[in-house]
């Protein structure tokens, strides 16, 4: 099984993001850590690749910041990496960035399964791993939660998706793109030798022209960013001689309110 | 002519999903707003049913496609439908409830008509002729403004930021049916079974939710059963307990139980119910949160809440800040008492 991960930097969860005066967006001296559902992703390709063997190659696309993400993703356990990076992607969109992903794959060559996470939370779109499935013209199947059976060289697999009414069950034809859910399992922590043998790896960067593709075009362009509104709200605190006598005061505000 | 404003109706089974009809009616107020026709597509086996609603949630036309490789989603189907429907009338924009199936969809209609694709947005405006969006990132810890270049434009809306128009059942309109000539045989996907969870309330569509953080567990009056000894299997069954607490008032409610992150991962409830920035992002109109601090991951999935309650021992929780009402107390003696008021006041 030749298997790629795609993988993101992002700010850790536990960041206050904010805009500053001169319009950047800031998080302070948080992090930059692997996108917290790309590890579910890379975790669901180790597992595959240590089922039915082969190798994990992790992909991000960024410049040298990228390297923290693709750095934890070798520490767990991926084989090799590769990072994407060219001036002329400093403007992208999910579209765009799709085909540069696209070429990336085509160019790696005779790969079976792409992985994804379900989405990455500092754009919060995830619309790239079903356009990337597109543009390859491959099936896609979104929100893994579980694989029941994959079979390497019969070029077929059963797995389990995540959707609102529960799980569906999908079979498909490799090569496939599949975007791993939370409900996968618990991503393993890279080792004390993973990290090591990762502190040390040479990531080859592949430019535009490596891929042999032009900067896609941008279709969507943020045109502002902002800090939301603040909510202007002034806690009331109910309070009473028993639990009762306040839960009856907060009833009758809750009514109030005409939420209900 | 004038300009077709789409909007796709989700549906699981033949049944449409309530973010559909949100669609619809963000549709017709684009279409106002344009000059042109509010058009639902409708994508799937043995529609009419769904027509006649999409009709009545006040869609001007419908584009079905109704064909048997359509009677269980897959996106690449539904794609290739909707891009021959896309291909014979030009829409200028088609917009997606932001479920599972509409994200998806959307992102791939976008790669499969080279088109722009919004994702998530909560407001759009027209300013000079044109759309502009506006959508949380960071998990809305930010807000940016979003516009999108070309035809069609692709947006999907977030579940419950528009709201559902009032159903007229005696509506009608015109119905184009288009041959997607989809070959079963060619699509490399199909579906082996379902799974589906009975009961509850969809988090995301959800107008009341009631939460549980960690607090939930610190019961000291409660004795857990004898066969029990691990110190962390005895939390785990004190977090249930506190869940049972949270569900009864839910259902008194007619509400979906969240948790924070912190419950989920001391395995007090399955991660299907967790909200924050790695679970699910929210918005209902009434959002009680029982032991629940309040940190920034959990902030970013429900602060967009219309009404926030909070309860919680700890006078300085950061929940207090977002919070219109709050309870310093122990949710096992006020929970359990609101219930009882709620039971008495809403005569159940």
């Amino acid at each position: 099984m030749k298997i790629v991960v795609f993988v993101k930097v992002t700010p850790d969860t536990a960041a206050t993001v904010k805009v500053d005066d001169s319009g950047n967006v800031t998080w302070g001296d948080a992090p930059l850590v692997l996108n917290p559902w790309d590890e579910y992703a890379v975790e669901a390709a180790l597992q595959t690749k240590e089922a039915h063997g082969g190798s994990v190659t992790v992909v991000s696309m960024g410049d040298e910041s990228a390297l923290e993400a693709i750095r934890r993703a070798l520490a767990m356990g991926c084989n090799d990496a590769i990072r994407i990076d060219d001036p002329a992607l400093a403007e992208d969109d999910t579209l765009s960035t799709a085909k540069v992903l696209a070429a990336a794959v085509q160019k790696i060559g005779d790969v079976d399964m792409v992985f994804f996470g379900r989405q990455a939370i500092d754009g919060d779109t995830g619309l790239t791993p079903a356009q990337t499935a597109r543009l390859l013209g491959w099936p896609y199947v979104g929100l893994v939660a579980a694989f029941r059976e994959l079979d390497a060289d019969g070029g077929t697999f059963t797995a389990e998706r995540a959707i609102e009414e529960g799980r569906q069950v999908v079979a498909s034809k490799l090569p496939a793109v599949v975007s791993v859910a939370k409900d996968y399992g618990e991503p393993r922590y890279p080792s004390f030798m993973g990290i090591r043998k990762a502190a040390r790896a040479k990531v080859p960067v592949w430019s535009l022209a490596d891929l042999g593709i032009e900067a896609p075009a941008v279709k969507v362009r943020l045109t502002q960013l902002m800090n939301p509104p603040k909510r202007e709200v002034q806690c009331e605190f109910i309070e009473g001689e028993t639990p009762e006598e306040i839960a009856e005061k907060l009833a009758d505000k809750i009514l109030a309110e005409k939420v209900l | 002519m004038s300009k077709q404003i789409w909007a796709y109706i989700d549906h699981f089974k033949g049944e449409a999903l309530t973010p559909s009809w949100e669609a619809v009616g963000a549709a017709r107020m684009l279409a106002e707003k344009l000059g042109g026709e509010a058009t639902a597509v409708v994508l799937g086996n043995g529609m009419d049913a769904v027509v006649q609603q999409a009709f009545a949630y006040g869609a001007e036309k419908v584009v079905l496609v109704d064909d048997p490789a359509l009677a269980d989603y897959r996106p690449e189907p539904y794609t290739d439908a909707l891009v021959k429907a896309a291909g014979e009338s030009a829409p200028a924009v088609i917009l997606f409830p932001t479920t599972t199936r509409g994200r998806e969809l959307a992102a791939m209609a976008g790669a499969a008509l080279d088109a722009g694709v919004i994702a998530d947005i909560i407001e759009m405006d027209v300013v000079d002729g044109q759309i502009v969006t506006t959508r949380p990132v960071y998990a809305g810890k930010l807000l940016a403004k979003a516009v999108a270049e070309g035809e069609p434009q692709i947006i999907t809306l977030r579940v419950r930021a528009f709201a559902k128009p009032e159903p007229d059942a005696s509506r009608s309109g015109e119905v184009v049916k288009v041959d997607a000539g989809l070959d079963e045989s060619a699509v490399a996907t199909k579906v082996v079974e379902y799974a589906t969870t009975e009961g509850g309330v969809s988090l995301t569509e959800a107008a009341i939710i009631v939460s549980g953080g960690r607090g939930v567990s610190n019961n000291p009056d409660l004795t857990p059963p004898p066969d029990i000894t691990d110190e962390n299997e005895i939390e785990i069954w004190r977090g249930k307990q506190g869940f049972k607490l949270i569900g009864e008032l839910a259902e008194t409610l007619g509400a979906a139980v969240g948790a924070s992150r912190a419950a989920v991962d001391a395995g007090y409830i399955p991660y299907d119910h967790q909200v924050g920035q790695t679970g699910k992002v929210v918005s209902p109109d009434l959002y009680i949160a029982c032991g629940i601090s309040g940190a920034i991951q959990h902030q970013a999935g429900m602060r967009n809440s219309k009404i926030i309650v909070a309860i919680n021992t700890d006078p300085e929780a950061p929940i207090f800040k977002l919070a219109r009402y709050g309870v310093v107390g122990d949710l096992w003696k006020i929970v359990p008492a609101l219930n009882e008021a709620f039971k008495k006041k809403l005569g159940k």
